[in-house]
């Protein structure tokens, strides 16, 4: 059994990395004379991170074997964070199934991130390279921690920490202001779902009371799992609960209606995409749902509205996906309905399969992001309508690429056709209403997300170069805003292309774990679902649906068909489609108006223009004004008591004598 | 008893400034002295606070430093006393940080640099009297005599509407006092003592003669002003705004807190009152964090934003107060804690704030946030430790301003279910102007006009290390403070408890 202290040694280890270039390389850098320029102590930052997070990589492959040996359990103790009276704030580790399949893609796409942005991020001077793997160490760091946490307190913390690398990283190249409006953006929309996720921790803790009198605190993972096991939570306030961390999962995840900070993510470096909104911080939505998921099966009514979110997140991001240019924007849709998927699997209560897409998903999105990376590097631009033709200069981005568009759309035996299917099944073998539904919504993604992805892949390496960057700037009025490169059309040198291999190969191959057919020597059948059903949540093991898989191999190949005809053969001419079905378009290119809607109807209009300024007049013009006239009132008031005391004797005596007059009368009235 | 700590606590920084009054010195000398008595003003301030005995069955009060009969009048029993308990403690040592900072601060002061340093380091000794003082006579002489220099350090050396602002602080401040002065006197006319250790025990036993709710109702006034409460708020925003950096830092960094204090003091001696009107606290408390925050939105001047965002934040104090009333049959320690603990990090964040924002003015020579952009790419010490202040300001877990947020909505949350819930809406509020504000002023595109400022000077990045590490280290490692608090918090939810338990729900 692997000891504490190591598994510590999986999130410190990028901490240290942090640490270390935050307190002596960046400063070192900041205190040379010249700002540009790299040279050996800027390239220690990305040396030291990849070191770093290898190291974590390495134990966690270790910490997952050992809780394979294990059997899914490795029981850690609780630790006093702090106390105040009765209540007691722990943290530790939760070692099960979850975790551990989760620290090996954390750290795993991590560090395959990590060596391939030493050479995307070459160009950067001493300083913003240090800053770049500071920042970069420090999200990996906060991930583990994610991960790790066995209590709800100390998630939250580190689920805030995530967001914070991943505001640091979009706003990376701060001083473009699309940048700076896309990290604030992006911290404050996932910040509304948190508010949801606080309420439900203090409503959680609201039940602390029923709890310590079984000897629980609420707060710690497992002892929220007892209680839920017992009975002690109730079902109705289980869903209270599961709705709050639910919509902490809606904002992280990019789920409807809260998805829009994620395409407009892609400001950030293209490595950051892959990593934070794709592979790893996006997921940790799904992570939520499935490390709570006791809470959401104690109350029917939330499954079903995970089901239906996701469902719908899963068609209506993927229907976005279709029509736009940016080849980064397509893929972030693309993430955000798989997420969708993801959360359509939890809600129909295919918990393992969930784990599984997120699994596989990761490698290929991965490794789809690092290709676009590639791409810019050559053409110099994310927009496909400027690419074409790239397959010749860069065969090894192609294939790479190629594999992963495959694995994405569910091309039988890569990597996303087993996880897709086995969704799409579960959904199907549901039984319900709700079910069928979803399976519905589910299946027309999966023939959306093959065309968005063909189309994507014959615009950008197909036909004939359009000019990259220097076509772009020629047609844009502004093109200094668009941030384009060089044209340079070759291969991306070895350290940025050996990654996207190794992820081309999980791509192919990390579909084999998960086994339903038959035993294969070292992966016995079913061996991820036992695998995942060794932890909190009982797993149960459908067979294999032959039918179903035909069915959905048979979408995926039809919408990689339709993009074929459209965008290499251009039989069917997308002009013309994009004519016929105008508003369609229209609104699709806008996607939906919800940015307006957000941004400039809610926030802008009716918040800022609205409730905050009529707030800041009335502080101004009534309460100040008030303050003003009670003052205005004491000095006048002052003035007019003054006439009383003016110092001359004769007023004062015929004050006094009328006084007594006056008394003297009352008295003898009275009398 | 006479430990001495105390009286050297709150009589070096006033001692430090009447030497200089007196002898007088060129303005480098001045500040150099000034640096040195406020360095060692922090040692002792810290000293203090590690010398503070948590552990179970320790004295309550301690460091006691006590004359009986200071002022020998007959019916008059005014003893000198100070001491400090779980309460007070923390908020000494946070005094002692913001006073090294606000030295710091003024180092680029030059005009009438001298009497400067007197007024700022009477201030501090003065704010130390408060925090320490438990005879209500001696807590009022302070509370008054802190008025004078920040009175005097803002009209002198402010920017703006600088008289009016001074004089509008001195108005509503003194207005709050008159109220006090005539609550403490029907105390000590009832009970008959000025000790505030003993009032508690004072106040129960003379219950049927005290008016409890006038009396409390006339302390707690001079205490929402303070605080401030909205709507009495106004002096606030222009108060920080036309002061000079240093005035700022420590007018919210400590001088706010002396409200809070008091309230949890008198909180203490009237239990059953504070119960009674905690519905009240708790909407207040949420008013405070609401208003403040979308008022915030509008503000243009940094400072402005930040006094604003001052009244959102002492509002989670407030909120964490009305859980006071207590849940279930009991009182919780979680809610008071954290409006204590709310009240050190407040300080440390804002003090930290306003630090920054006048080294921005110094060199932009403007605060006017349209006018400024950019700033990082040419400060990016500066802009990082902006970045710290603003995430510890939006709560961001690791920092200080987090675990001091979860407390209170921890600790209210039971007893006010949705009012909370609102409140808490506050975070996401919070985070939208302080990410604005950090976007308008340190990122996008670098103004031209900025293109040759300079970053911090390592003697700038003093103060802001020191409450940058008091940030972080409350924020990683709570323990080390929240354990002085809650000793500090606990006899009152005995007293509160007591109060429950008497069977009024």
């Amino acid at each position: 059994m692997i000891s504490e202290s190591l598994v510590w040694l999986i999130f410190f280890a990028p901490l240290a990395s942090f640490v270390l270039i935050g307190l002596v390389i960046w400063p070192l850098a900041y205190a040379r004379p010249s700002t540009t320029g790299r040279d050996l102590l800027g390239d220690s930052a990305g040396y030291l991170t990849v070191a770093a997070v290898g190291l974590s990589f390495v134990i966690s492959i270790a910490a997952l074997f050992s809780t394979i040996s294990s059997h899914g359990h490795i029981e850690y103790p609780a630790r006093s964070w702090l106390e105040v009276g009765a209540f007691q704030l722990n943290i530790g580790i939760l070692m099960d199934p979850l975790t551990a399949v989760m620290l090996v893609v954390v750290s795993g796409v991590s560090l395959m991130v990590q060596i391939y942005s030493i050479g995307y991020m070459s160009e950067e001077g001493n300083r913003p390279f240090a800053r770049y793997f500071a920042y970069m160490s420090l999200f990996t760091a906060s991930m583990i921690g994610l991960v790790l946490a066995s209590n709800i307190i100390q998630l939250f913390v580190f689920w805030e920490l995530v967001g914070l690398c991943s505001y640091l990283l979009i706003g990376f190249w701060f001083t473009r202001p699309s940048a700076a409006n896309a990290a604030k953006k992006a911290f404050i929309v996932t910040r509304i779902g948190d508010f949801g996720f606080l309420l439900g921790i203090l409503y959680l803790f609201f039940q602390q009371d029923a709890l310590s009198a079984l000897g629980l605190n609420g707060l710690d993972i497992p002892d929220l799992y007892a209680a839920l096991e017992t009975g002690a939570i109730a079902g109705g306030v289980a869903a209270w609960i599961a709705a709050g961390v639910f919509a902490g999962a809606v904002g992280k995840s990019g789920q409807f209606p809260l998805h829009t900070w994620l395409p407009d993510a892609m400001e950030g470096p293209t490595p950051v995409s892959a990593l934070i909104h794709a592979a790893t911080m996006v997921t940790a939505g799904v992570f939520l749902v499935a490390r709570f998921f006791p809470l959401f099966q104690a109350s029917g009514e939330m499954m079903t509205v995970v089901a239906l979110v996701g469902g719908f997140t899963a068609i209506f991001a993927a229907s976005m996906g279709l029509v736009m240019n940016d080849v980064k924007r397509v893929l972030a849709y693309s993430t955000v309905s798989q997420l969708g998927y993801m959360m359509l699997a939890l809600g129909v209560g295919a918990y393992a399969f969930a784990i599984f897409h997120l699994f596989t998903h990761a490698f290929f999105k991965a490794l789809l992001f690092l290709g676009s990376g590639s791409v810019n590097h050559a053409s110099g631009t994310f927009d496909m309508r400027f690419m074409g033709g790239l397959r010749r200069f860069m065969p090894w981005t192609y294939y790479t690429f190629l594999i992963g568009s495959l694995a994405l759309a569910g091309v039988f035996p890569l990597a996303g056709f087993w996880s897709k299917d086995e969704i799409l099944a579960s959904a199907f073998h549901a039984g319900s209403a709700v079910g069928y539904l979803v399976y519905a919504l589910g299946l027309t993604a999966a023939f959306m997300t093959a065309f968005y992805m063909f189309r994507a892949l014959f615009m950008t390496f197909e036909g004939e170069f359009r000019g990259g960057a220097d076509a772009e700037a020629k047609e844009s009025e502004d093109p200094d805003s668009l941030h384009l490169g060089h044209v340079n059309l070759r291969e991306s040198p070895r350290v940025m292309v050996a990654p996207m291999a190794v992820l081309a190969v999980l791509a192919v191959i990390a579909g084999f774990v998960f086994n339903p057919l038959t035993s294969l020597g070292v992966v016995p059948i079913h061996w991820f679902t036992h695998f995942m059903g060794e932890g909190p949540v009982a797993v149960e093991i459908p067979d294999f649906d032959i039918i179903l898989a035909i069915v959905s191999t048979a979408v995926a190949l039809a919408g990689i068909f339709t993009a074929y005809k459209m965008y290499y053969r251009r039989e069917w001419s997308a002009e013309a489609m994009g004519e016929r079905f105008r508003s369609a378009y229209t609104v699709l290119s806008a996607k939906y108006y919800f940015d307006e809607l957000y941004e400039d109807i809610l926030v802008r209009r009716l918040f800022y223009g609205g409730v905050a300024r009529a707030l800041d007049w009335g502080d101004k013009n009534v309460i100040d004004r008030i303050a003003n006239i009670v003052g205005w009132l004491g000095v006048n008031v002052g003035g007019a008591l003054r006439q009383l005391q003016t110092g001359h004797i004769q007023q004062y005596g015929a004050a006094i004598s009328i006084g007594i007059l006056i008394i003297m009368g009352l008295y003898l009235w009275f009398l | 008893m006479f430990n001495g700590w105390l009286t050297l606590a709150v009589f070096l920084p006033i001692g430090a400034a009447l030497l200089i009054a007196l002898l007088g010195s060129s303005a480098a000398r001045v500040k150099v002295f000034a640096a040195i008595a406020s360095l060692a003003e922090l040692v002792i301030a810290l000293a203090i606070f590690l010398s503070y005995d948590t552990s179970e069955g320790a004295e309550r009060y301690q460091l006691i430093d006590r004359v009986a009969g200071w002022i020998p009048v007959e019916t008059f029993e005014v003893q000198y006393f100070l001491a400090v308990d779980g309460l007070s403690a923390p908020l000494v040592l946070l005094t002692g940080l913001l006073g090294l900072v606000a030295v710091y601060a003024s180092w680029s002061v030059e005009h009438r640099a001298r009497e400067y340093f007197v007024w700022l380091l009477a201030l501090q000794g003065a704010v130390m009297g408060v925090f320490t003082s438990l005879d209500f006579l001696m807590f009022f002489l302070f509370w008054e005599l802190e008025l004078i220099p920040m009175f005097f350090l803002i009209s002198i050396w402010g920017s703006g509407r600088r008289e009016y602002s001074a004089m509008k602080f001195l108005i509503f401040t003194i207005l709050g006092s008159a109220f006090m002065l005539v609550g403490i006197l029907i105390l000590f006319f009832t009970v008959g003592s000025f000790d505030m250790t003993q009032m508690p025990a004072l106040v129960r036993q003379f219950s049927g003669a005290i008016p409890a709710l006038p009396v409390f109702a006339l302390l707690f006034a001079a205490f929402a002003v303070k605080l401030p409460i909205w709507p009495l708020h106004t002096w606030l925003p222009d108060a920080h705004t036309d002061a000079p950096t240093a005035a700022s830092v420590m007018l919210a960094g400590v001088l706010l807190k002396m409200g809070a204090y008091g309230m949890f003091r008198i909180g203490e001696m009237f239990p059953d009152v504070l119960r009674d009107v905690s519905w009240l606290l708790a909407c207040a408390g949420v008013v405070n964090i609401l208003y403040g925050a979308a008022v915030v939105l509008r503000q243009t001047d940094m400072k402005r934003l930040i006094a604003f965002s001052s009244i959102s934040h002492m509002g989670f104090v407030v909120l964490g107060l009305s859980s006071a009333v207590g849940a279930a049959g009991a009182v919780s320690p979680v809610g008071l804690t954290g409006a204590s603990l709310q009240m050190f990090t407040h300080g440390a964040i804002t003090g930290l704030l306003f630090l920054l924002v006048g080294y921005v003015y110094e060199r932009a020579h403007t605060r006017h946030i349209p006018d400024l952009g950019g700033l990082a790419g040419r400060m990016p010490l500066l802009a990082a430790a902006m970045l710290v202040a603003g995430l510890a300001s939006l709560g961001l877990p690791s920092t200080a301003g987090f675990v001091s947020e979860i407390h209170v909505f921890l600790g209210t949350f039971p007893v006010w279910g949705w009012l909370t819930a609102l409140g808490a809406f506050g975070v996401v509020l919070t985070a939208g102007y302080i990410l604005w504000m950090l976007q308008r002023v340190m990122l996008g595109p670098l103004n031209p006009r900025f293109a040759d400022l300079r970053d911090a000077t390592p003697l700038e990045l003093v103060p802001v290390a020191a409450l940058v590490i008091a940030i972080m280290v409350v924020g990683i490692f709570p323990a080390t403070i929240t354990d002085v608090f809650s000793t500090g918090i606990q006899p009152i939810v005995e007293a509160l408890q007591l109060d429950l338990a008497l069977g009024r729900q």
